[in-house]
């Protein structure tokens, strides 16, 4: 079986025929893929599989990861913040830093290929060297809705360089003339964060955590970070818990490295202390097996963000078809249409109530995830994105045209 | 007997930077958008919600009914008949015609939510053949089981504003090359907008004889 093959029970044959179909039209073209780190994060981790299985497609494919030292990458972790919307200052020598860093890399990478897609801001510059500019995408894939000026005008004089760019919300368009697309983020369901496991394996994870598996579990995954209000879960939990008998469980990671993490998860823990049913348990960022087991084993997953990107732990917890209580914010209500394939609420108050419909309905909580299921199936699986991506590239050649036609 | 070569149309969206907080707003750009913002907002859910059944309505009565409230002017919204109209321009006319009737009535017009605007979208689509080819109705049938409910989008949806209200590309090869015009007329018949494309399939395979 061939890896494209490999989706196809998740997505049917005929979608993997289709993209075949679309492959032919870019056949014999090379696309290259530049970002800025080969592990770790998530657009590796989409294009450490979108790379291969667009191979497979008889495309000439390329992955470029950018070089650069420690002082670039804590700027364009400063500029990464700012463009997320957070206080951000931008110095002289940050200016020198960058524009040293994109000429050592231009130096050593080769942009001659077809199509270019360059993703984020840390290669933005790199559009100053490519040959063939008309055919250069800008991939954002962090929110830039209301960035800080300082970091949105440091990288504007670049992305005004690119035909077109890419986000992942209408929201985030911003205001340039280009061309800007819509790609979602997407999901892969063979990774060992969506794939099937067996039932002993979660029944196992569940008991290692200290969880009774006999008993409901509510569950959110996420980063011990002050945007994903664990403390307001726990705060819904206990106004279900007056009602309904279940176990909370706050998993996530990213807290020993990030001093504000590291105070949120002890703040959950002294929530949690005295209630043997509160569960808050830290991860290390690589558990994927682990993760995927107690969402597997959750009754209702929560997401209670305040703030939130596209919200891909959402797509995870929709596909394991889980019922899923999530703030309407961010992609989140691209995701779930609410009482139809999951729920979407705004306040502690409301995340409670629902908890509470929920746990005492199980027949219609599992339609909801049924729901959520088929959602995720046609829109936020990775082929989806590969497709996105070739039709895009496909475009490049169409400037102007919005329905081109192959014989 | 000529092939009924099978089709298929993929789309990715495009932004228009479009965006509206009240009915007001929302006729405003609906009056000075292209016919393909007009198709993408009345299509797209057939393909991006295939597990709702019914389908729900096009974007503009979801965006009315959920995020302003205004059930009576989303359900006139949802209410088109958009199978009844041969084109695109004559489709937006309507929808234009019910939201100018709304602003002019309504004293207090409602604002919507920070973060539930309505984002007027394009779509940037490609047609293009699939490897399914029939030359017999045995292989006509084969093939519509086996094609991507984009295809059978392409074939009832994209067809009718290509032909005219009345027709579609299987009603018309089934009528003319399979001399099968009960089952064209069957097809022609049918509101495809009210079933989901897996639906919409297994409707079909019923309606086309195994022969």
């Amino acid at each position: 079986m061939t890896e494209l093959d490999a989706y196809a029970p998740f997505v049917g044959q005929a979608t993997i025929d289709e993209l075949r179909v679309l492959g032919k039209r870019m056949r014999g073209r090379s696309i290259q893929h530049i970002n800025s780190t080969a592990v770790g994060g998530g657009v590796a981790e989409i294009l450490s599989r979108l790379v291969p299985l667009t191979r497979e497609l008889g495309i000439d494919v390329h992955w470029d990861v950018i070089k650069g030292g420690e002082d670039f990458f804590a700027l364009t972790k400063r500029l990464h913040n700012g463009l997320h919307g957070g206080p951000t200052t931008i110095t002289p020598e940050d200016h020198e830093i960058f524009k040293e860093t994109t000429e050592e890399n231009l130096r050593t990478l080769q942009l001659g290929r077809d199509v270019v897609f360059i993703h984020d801001p840390q290669p933005v510059a790199l559009i100053q060297a490519v040959p063939n500019r008309s055919r250069a995408v800008w991939r954002c894939h962090i929110d830039v809705s209301q960035p800080a000026p300082e970091a949105w005008n440091f990288i504007r004089p670049w992305v005004v360089q690119y035909p077109a760019m890419v986000v992942s919300e209408p929201d985030f368009a911003r205001d340039v003339d280009i061309e800007q697309f819509l790609v979602a983020p997407s999901i892969d369901p063979l990774s060992d964060k969506n794939k099937e496991l067996e039932p002993d394996f979660v029944h196992d994870v569940t008991v290692k955590h200290g969880l009774d598996p006999s008993r409901p579990i509510v569950t959110q995954v996420s980063r011990f970070d002050r945007l994903k209000d664990p403390l307001g879960v726990i705060e819904a939990y206990a106004q279900a818990r007056r009602y309904n008998d279940c176990q909370l469980l706050l998993v996530g990671g990213g807290a020993s490295d990030d001093p504000e993490g590291h105070q949120v998860l002890q703040e959950c823990r002294e929530r949690a202390a005295g209630d043997p049913d509160v569960h808050v348990i830290e991860l290390p960022p690589d558990a994927h097996l682990e993760i995927n087991a107690l969402q597997r084993a959750s009754t209702v997953i929560i997401q209670k963000s305040l703030r939130e990107g596209f919200g891909l732990t959402v797509t995870e917890a929709l596909w394991k078809a889980k019922p899923v209580i999530a703030t309407a914010t961010g992609g989140i209500p691209l995701q779930i249409t609410h009482k139809y394939s999951g729920i979407l609420t705004h306040s502690i108050d409301g995340t409670a109530y629902w908890m509470k419909q929920l746990l005492n309905a199980p027949d219609y909580a599992r339609w909801l995830g049924q729901n959520g299921r088929e959602h995720v199936r046609h829109n936020f699986l990775l082929i989806r994105q590969l497709r996105d991506y070739l039709i895009l590239a496909i475009s490049l050649d169409h400037r102007g045209e919005t329905l081109i036609r192959f014989d | 007997m000529s092939p009924f070569e099978f089709r298929t149309r993929l789309t990715v969206t495009k932004l228009t930077r479009r965006i509206a907080t009240t009915v007001g707003q929302l006729v405003q750009h609906l009056r000075e958008v292209s016919a393909s913002v007009v198709f993408h907002h009345t299509h797209h859910y057939l393909v991006q919600h295939q597990e709702l059944s019914p389908e729900p309505p096009n974007d503009f009565a979801h965006w009315v009914t959920t995020a302003l409230q205004e059930d009576e002017l989303g359900e006139r919204l949802a209410s088109v008949d958009t199978v009844r109209f041969a084109s695109l321009a004559a489709l937006k006319a309507r929808l234009v015609e019910i939201l100018e009737a709304h602003v002019t009535a309504d004293r207090n017009p409602r604002v919507v939510p920070d973060g539930e605007e309505f984002h007027f979208k394009d779509a940037v689509s490609v047609v293009l053949p699939t490897d399914h080819v029939a030359r017999t109705v045995a292989e006509f049938r084969t093939a519509l089981a086996r094609v991507s409910t984009a295809s059978i989008a392409y074939h009832l949806f994209e067809s009718r504003l290509r032909l005219g209200a009345e027709d579609n590309d299987l009603s018309n090869w089934l009528e003319r090359e399979a001399d099968l015009p009960a089952v064209a007329r069957a097809i022609r018949a049918l509101d495809p907008y009210t079933y989901t494309l897996e639906g919409l399939r297994q409707v079909l395979l019923g309606l086309v004889p195994q022969r």
